[in-house]
């Protein structure tokens, strides 16, 4: 067989590792895959807060003292950026991955964005008066 | 593919992982991370205890957590197959990343629920 069917089947060139930094879409969506890293670690932050709380006032200062370091704060700065690349590409996302129709129309992309942004408002709000009271 | 009947389920708990994480890890992170340990915002120890220590408030972070696991664990699977090109290692890392949130669940659920 030296058909030119057969030739492609015998060479397939392996993409570089670092096919996603060259261009700006490709970098944006392993960084937006990443970002289900920090996913982990709000968990993993939230499940410390409530276990030291649970311990008392001592303990809560503790993990304070600890997340006040410069590096543990770096890493929260970081880790929020990357909260919100989730935020904003999911909520870009649901428009294209769930179409809604409303009395037979479509609704705009726009407005399922906006009524996204609205409960994420509602909810930042509500959960920062729970903490303050 | 391995566990093909699983897939829509994994997917299912990916996205409503990833409905809850897109609207209350930013402000949580906030809060836990940076205001509360930098003094931006101070609350009182006693009623954060009230307030975490609610049942309600147990179940509904107990929900976002493990919904928020396997949202991690299905995009940091597919993050390693294509970023990283170790799709050969298909059924390793399905298993180590399924597996790491269902260790984190039940952890998460320990915290949580045990110890009132």
């Amino acid at each position: 067989m030296t058909g030119p069917g057969a030739l492609p089947r015998t060479y397939r060139p392996r993409p570089s590792i670092w096919w996603w930094v060259r261009k700006r879409s490709y970098l944006l969506f392993v960084l937006r895959e990443l970002s289900s890293v920090f996913v982990a670690w709000f968990v993993a932050l939230t499940l410390a807060l409530v276990w030291s709380v649970e311990r008392g006032a001592e303990q809560y200062e503790r993990l304070l003292d600890v997340l006040s370091n410069p590096f543990a704060v770096a890493l929260n700065v970081v880790a929020l950026a990357f909260l919100l690349l989730h935020t904003i590409t999911w909520f870009n996302l649901t428009p294209k991955a769930m179409p809604i129709r409303l009395f037979g129309a479509r609704v705009p992309p726009v407005a399922i964005v906006a009524a996204q942004w609205a409960a994420f408002a509602a909810v930042s709000a509500f959960v920062i008066w729970l903490v303050v009271g | 593919m391995p566990h093909r009947s699983a897939e829509p389920l994994a997917w299912l708990a990916f996205s409503a992982g990833g409905v809850l994480a897109a609207v209350f890890a930013p402000v949580v992170l906030f809060l836990a991370g940076l205001a509360l340990p930098l003094g931006w915002i101070s609350a009182d120890h006693a009623h954060l205890d009230d307030v975490l220590s609610h049942l309600l408030t147990r179940i509904v972070l107990l929900g976002i957590c493990v919904a928020a696991l396997f949202h991690f664990a299905h995009r940091f699977r597919y993050t390693l197959y294509d970023g990283l090109q170790l799709a050969r290692y298909g059924t390793v890392i399905t298993a180590g990343c399924y597996g790491l949130a269902m260790l984190g669940s039940a952890a998460a659920a320990a915290v949580l629920l045990l110890n009132r």
